[in-house]
């Protein structure tokens, strides 16, 4: 075996590429978890198509995976990949204008053929005009990994499903990666000779690697000096139903979760279905409204309902969350929010659905609205989402988006006593006085929780409007607009009740602030942190209550000379920042059903406090 | 469940919000017979929840001192399904009309039979929309002149029954507004089944449609128009004299006259049996239409099979003796960690 050299780097980006049969998801989530595991920081990109199985070969079947890793600390999947490992023409094609000059590219040479390059709209090989630009890495994967298991009982097409871990082991290789976590997961997973093959291709491929001339060089990502603790790695779907978990174990009370699938929020519903042992009673509704309708029943008989939705299932939810308000009933509405109008592009991101939050219902309906930042961050807003519920008896909406639901990152573990806890407003009987259902907490103005069982409670309630106090049906037009005001001030009063916006940056105001929301906040806290580093005066924050807004929101943005709202909407936030608060705030807009880059970010921030030569820089 | 006080009456279940029906609506009927069987039920007041949609029918749980919740339009046996799935222990009972249950709240009536929770679901039938003022329902009959409708109705009716019967109902019933011991036997019976009991009251609108039922309503007629289902007895109806039967011959009825003397059996009249397992029977039942057939009222179909709450609750309890009572610390250091030092 021939001495290689091996290189130690700060940070790698590598993007699988292949059909959206090709297992690309797959081996991105193994090559995820051997890096948590290694100890690196990192944070991942999942990017497929809708469809489950589009025709082979084209570019609309093409599915994707970017995993950027590190020993120092990222927040972002990376602007542009390091390494692009491609299995076709079409996955080459569809992406390689991401992929950064000079980098890697990985292809399977067995793929480039006459047919695979018309289906992927190539004239011509594309390789051999490549070579200048790239590292072009042409490995026979098809052959070698036929090769690797020609004594085995599998069918050639059975043989081919494979190669995926024939291209993961090169990758383990070349990133010192260890072998065991997935060989582990074959075993655990597979049977027969479909496990021998696959863990006999990861082996075949790592040993591919090490012996070839192809790769001179090999490298190493140092651990992470992160904070210390316990992690593990998850996603923004996951942590988000464990949050829901937790709240139901916090809340003491158990958790009714009414669904109906729909991309990218189904995984919600697949997690909780596995926690009967928890008291979790998951319904899959047979439509939108019912799921809805399902958990506003469960909520009025006294545990916690919640619901989890994308963008059109939502709007067909907003009549029975109106009702929710006009009833106060604790709730939370998950929003894993994508591309649309309608139908839209199902599995890609977008933070369209913010106005629908605060405004899609019939007349004047208030109700708190948070967004998650982070995968891991997706965890702690479920529990917010409930906190704010119970305590002031009110439906919340929860925005996510694809991005973060799809996307993995190293989370420290908390220790379940540090977790909150939230006063549950429940209602008692009022003796031999008739009970008054609309009786309110002077602090908090929620009502009471009156739980059907508990005798000397049994009241009405209903969409009609409210007398004021005794709860019945009242068509008196002072009343209804008290009750209007109500209703308001009651989610108004929750600005004391959460905590103010920080500034990352400068405390005192300054030149420039980026106010962002939701899962855009790896990538505009790292365009401005290095805008900063390199002088300019920018500072950020990002907010996770969206109505009611923090309370000294409008004293941080009137301390800023501009102010910028990146947004994958055409400037939601922004359009309400300028409403509420009088402030010229700029929008940046991203409607292309990806995240944004950091470049993107950076580049508005270097146009707008006048720096020369705006660069889409490598984040 | 603990006993009712033996001194709780139809009283105590009687709220103290003025009834806003209109004079001679047949829900009055049914909200007084209601309040007359609640206590003979033998449910704390306390865990009975009626719940309801939109519509003249859907303002019935203001009136009874229960739990009450009064909804949105066609959405009601969902929020039912919530709070009985949640809470098993509850009486759960759902008040909906022909709009509101069959016509935007049809997909939902639909999955909330099949499912089969142990709920009561009263359907007050009156064929035409009453809150709205007027317009045709999806039960309303062909050629229909209503606002909506001035030439007429061009919709074909959808039958309560057969819906539920489609559905895979374990219950379904026909009773009459006005007919007070029939009505009270029927709520008794839709109790006490264990799984959804559907229950179709034929109810009149003086404002809209006037007389729709009145054929069965009336005593004088109610012989004659009418079909008591009753178990293990013969499918015979009208008055001494003019006594008739129905007679199912490969799944379809026809009707047969019989002398007064005559064994019904004998002449190749069926008898009636709620419990076969197959609906085929209760379907051929439900095609029975005025005028070539009287309307039969009754218990159609009563069968039992477990209800979705109870399935549930099973895989709680399986779960929990499978794996222990969720520990939420161990699950959130499940599968792959690592710990990163000092």
């Amino acid at each position: 075996m021939s001495q290689k050299r091996v290189e130690e780097v700060d940070r790698v980006a590598i993007r699988f590429t292949g059909d959206s049969g090709d297992g690309m998801q797959l081996t991105g989530t193994k090559f995820t978890e051997t890096t948590a595991l290694a100890g690196n920081d990192l944070s991942t990109f999942p990017d497929f198509p809708a469809e489950i199985r589009a025709p082979a070969g084209t570019l609309a079947g093409v599915s994707g995976f970017q995993i950027h890793f590190s020993s120092v600390h990222i927040r972002t999947p990376a602007d542009q990949p390091d390494v692009l490992v491609a299995l076709n023409p079409a996955a080459l094609r569809a992406n390689l204008g991401d992929l950064r000059p000079k980098g890697m590219l990985i292809v399977n040479s067995d793929a480039f053929v006459d047919r695979n390059l018309k289906l992927a709209g190539y004239h011509a090989d594309p390789l051999p005009a490549l070579r200048d630009r790239y590292t072009v890495v042409d490995i026979p994967l098809t052959k070698l990994n036929r090769e690797a298991l020609k004594d085995l009982n599998l069918s050639q097409r059975e043989a081919d499903r494979s190669k995926n871990f024939f291209a993961l082991g090169v990758m383990y290789w070349l990133y010192h990666r260890d072998l065991k976590p997935t060989l582990e997961w074959i075993d655990q997973k597979f049977t027969g000779d479909v496990r021998e093959a696959n863990r006999r291709v990861l082996l075949a491929g790592h040993a591919f690697a090490e012996t070839t001339e192809l790769f001179p060089v090999s490298y190493i990502v140092p651990r992470a000096k992160i904070e210390p603790g316990t992690y593990r790695n998850i996603t923004g779907n996951q942590a988000l139903a464990w949050g829901i978990v937790a709240a139901g174990v916090q809340l003491q009370r158990p958790v009714f979760l009414g669904a109906y699938p729909i991309t990218p929020a189904s995984d919600i519903l697949h997690e909780l279905a596995r926690y009967r042992h928890f008291g979790v009673k998951t319904f899959q509704a047979e439509d939108e409204i019912a799921a809805v309708s399902a958990a506003v029943g469960a909520s009025y008989a006294g545990l916690l309902g919640v619901c989890t939705t994308s963008g059109p299932g939502f709007v067909l939810k907003q009549e029975a969350l109106n009702l929710a308000v006009m009833v106060e009933l604790p709730l939370v509405v998950v929003d894993v929010q994508r591309a649309g109008p309608s139908t839209g592009m199902p599995t890609k991101v977008e933070q369209g659905d913010l106005l629908l939050a605060l405004f899609g219902r019939n007349s004047d309906s208030p109700m708190p609205v948070i967004a998650a930042a982070t995968p891991g961050d997706c965890f702690y807003s479920a529990l917010e989402a409930f906190r704010l519920a119970v305590k002031y008896m009110t439906p919340v909406v929860l925005l996510s988006d694809g991005f973060l639901a799809n996307s993995a990152e190293p989370w420290r573990i908390p220790e379940v006593e540090t977790l909150p806890r939230a006063l549950v407003q429940v209602a008692t009987p009022a003796g031999d006085e008739p009970f008054q259902p609309y009786l309110r907490n002077p602090d908090t103005l929620a009502r009471g929780w009156a739980v059907p069982g508990t005798p000397g409670l049994e009241h009405r309630v209903g969409g009609l409007e409210k007398e004021e106090v005794t709860g019945n049906i009242s068509y008196a037009p002072s009343n209804h607009e008290r009750m209007t005001r109500l209703r308001a001030e009651k989610v108004a009063r929750m600005a004391q009740d959460i905590p103010p916006v920080e500034v990352n940056g400068s405390q005192r105001g300054g030149e420039l602030l980026v106010v962002g929301w939701g899962g855009t906040y790896g990538a505009i806290t790292s365009a401005v942190e290095e805008a900063r580093t390199e002088g300019f005066d920018v500072s950020s924050i990002h907010l996770r209550h969206l109505n009611p807004f923090p309370h000294n929101l409008g004293e941080v943005l009137r301390g800023f000379r501009r102010v910028l709202v990146p947004e994958l909407n055409l400037g939601q936030l922004a359009m309400l920042l300028r409403a509420e608060f009088l402030v010229d705030a700029e929008s940046l807009s991203k409607v292309q059903g990806q995240p944004f880059k950091v470049g993107e970010i950076k580049a508005k921030i270097y146009e707008l406090v006048g720096a020369r030569t705006p660069q889409v820089a490598r984040s | 469940m603990s006993e009712t006080p033996a001194t709780l009456t139809r009283k105590d279940f009687t709220s103290d919000q003025d009834v806003r029906w209109c004079p001679g609506c047949g829900d009055y009927s049914i909200l007084a017979n209601v309040q007359k069987v609640m206590p003979e039920l033998g449910v704390p007041r306390e865990n009975v929840v009626f719940v309801s949609g939109i519509g003249c029918s859907s303002r019935f749980p203001y009136y009874m001192n229960t739990y009450g919740f009064h909804t949105i339009h066609g959405r009601a046996p969902s929020f039912a399904t919530g709070i009985k799935a949640s809470r098993p222990e509850l009486s759960v009972w759902v008040v909906t009309g022909d709009g509101d249950g069959l016509s935007i709240g049809g997909n939902h009536l639909l999955h909330t039979l099949r499912r089969n929770l142990d709920l009561q679901i009263l359907l007050f039938n009156n064929r035409v929309y009453g809150l709205t003022k007027g317009q045709y329902s999806p039960t309303s009959r062909l050629g229909m002149k209503t606002k909506s409708t001035p030439q007429g109705s061009v919709d074909y009716p959808l039958d309560p029954v057969s819906f539920a019967l489609g559905a895979g109902a374990s219950f379904v019933a026909r009773t009459v507004d006005v007919d007070a011991k029939h009505l009270q036997e029927i709520l008794h019976r839709a109790h006490a089944h264990k799984g959804t009991a559907f229950v179709e009251i034929l109810q009149n609108c003086p404002v809209y449609n006037d007389d729709e039922w009145g054929e069965v309503e009336d005593k004088s007629t109610r012989l004659e128009a009418g079909l008591a289902l009753e178990q293990g007895k013969p499918l015979v109806f009208g008055a001494k004299g003019a006594r008739k039967g129905i007679r199912i011959e490969r799944g379809i009825p026809s009707v047969v006259p019989l002398r007064d003397d005559a064994d019904p059996e004998a002449a190749g009249i069926a008898v009636h049996d709620e419990s076969y397992e197959t609906p085929a029977y209760a379907f051929a039942l439900a095609t029975l239409v005025r005028p070539e057939f009287p309307i039969p009222i009754g218990v159609f179909r009563a069968v039992e099979k477990p209800s979705y709450e109870s399935l549930l609750e099973g895989q709680i309890d399986e779960a929990v003796a499978k794996r222990g009572r969720g520990d939420l610390q161990a699950l959130l250091r499940s599968g792959d960690i690592w710990t990163v030092g000092v």
